[in-house]
């Protein structure tokens, strides 16, 4: 699990380009990260290239936090 | 000018978009030749293209479909590994009278020129912003900006071209992705030879520049749109018609 976090966590800090104490589990993309919306979007795009995985736009939507993300790819995996 | 770069023209078997394929070709780039119909003449661009040095493709692809528009998308990173330039221009006509327009003339206009645009804009975008960067040219037309009798179902796709092409520059211009359009005026293409002599003798009383226009008039344009001469220009609608409509 910490796997998934640290390499989701890893790309958040380089998109991003936040610090990495902040990348926490409960921080809001949008709120605490302060991404827009077309920054979550791409995210989303880099998410499914790490992961080999695609996620839907409807899902992709539901993914406010960065928990949000790891569970989503935990349970997709 | 445009060395190296890939470029994927819909509907350029022939007429304005076979002219902005062969322009881009010229000017250095690979070029995805889309079709719908016919392969025989797509295959000739291909091979023009490939006289004048570059390298080129025909891929079939029915723009209103959002699968084959992916899957045309996917052939055209295969082949090429990017895509830097989208132009919108394939295009369809029904021309009718509103009280003669079926439904049905209406939709196929409307899920062609309007909803194609989309669909291809919609599935570039995503490799585009991966690069970081990219160039998208809609072929619009003036009869979007001026309106025309008996194309009720033409000028509203195109006159939704010309707001969507204003949409997307606003949301992807942060991501270095230019969107304009460029506005054909009367152009001699296989569509505008369909008209009447008197159409078109009424339409040439209506250019200042007093003639009609070439193909090659319009590829300049896209040329010009989709390479770094214009860097700092997007959302723009560029009318290419002799003067018709200002």
């Amino acid at each position: 699990m910490a796997d998934v976090f640290d390499r989701v966590k890893q790309i958040i800090v380089e998109r991003l380009d936040v610090d990495e104490a902040k990348v926490t589990k409960e921080a809001s993309f949008k709120d605490d990260l302060e991404a827009d919306s077309l920054d979550v979007v791409e995210l989303v795009m880099e998410l499914e290239d790490e992961f080999d995985m695609e996620i839907s736009d409807e899902d992709a939507e539901k993914i406010q936090t960065v928990g949000d993300a790891v569970d989503y790819i935990d349970s997709n995996q | 000018m445009l060395d190296g770069k890939v470029a994927l023209v819909t509907g350029a078997s022939r007429g304005i978009g076979r002219a902005i394929a062969l322009e881009l070709a010229q000017k250095g780039a690979n070029v995805v030749v889309n079709y719908a119909g016919s392969q025989e003449r797509a295959e000739s661009v291909v091979q023009e293209i490939q006289d004048l040095g570059q390298e080129a493709i025909a891929v079939k692809a029915n723009v209103a479909n959002a699968d084959e528009v992916k899957q045309l998308v996917k052939s055209t990173t295969d082949q090429f590994g990017s895509i830097d330039i989208l132009v919108n221009n394939a295009g369809i006509t029904r021309d009718n009278l509103l009280m003669r327009m079926k439904e049905d003339e209406f939709d196929d206009v409307i899920e062609t020129n309007l909803k194609g645009v989309f669909n291809c804009i919609k599935t570039v975008t995503r490799p585009m912003m991966k690069q970081r960067g990219g160039k998208i040219v809609n072929v619009a037309s003036v009869v979007g900006v001026s309106g025309n009798p008996g194309q009720t179902n033409y000028v509203a796709a195109k006159a939704g071209v010309i707001g969507m092409t204003k949409s997307v520059a606003k949301e992807l211009a942060a991501r270095h992705i230019n969107v304009n359009a460029v506005a054909p005026g009367f152009i001699t293409t296989d569509m505008t030879d369909a008209l009447s002599e008197e159409a078109k003798q009424g339409m040439h009383d209506m250019i200042p520049l007093n003639r009609l226009g070439e193909p090659e008039d319009v590829a300049k344009v896209v040329r010009f749109l989709a390479s770094s001469d214009s860097d700092y220009i997007t959302g723009q609608t560029i009318h290419v018609d002799g003067g018709m409509v200002m």
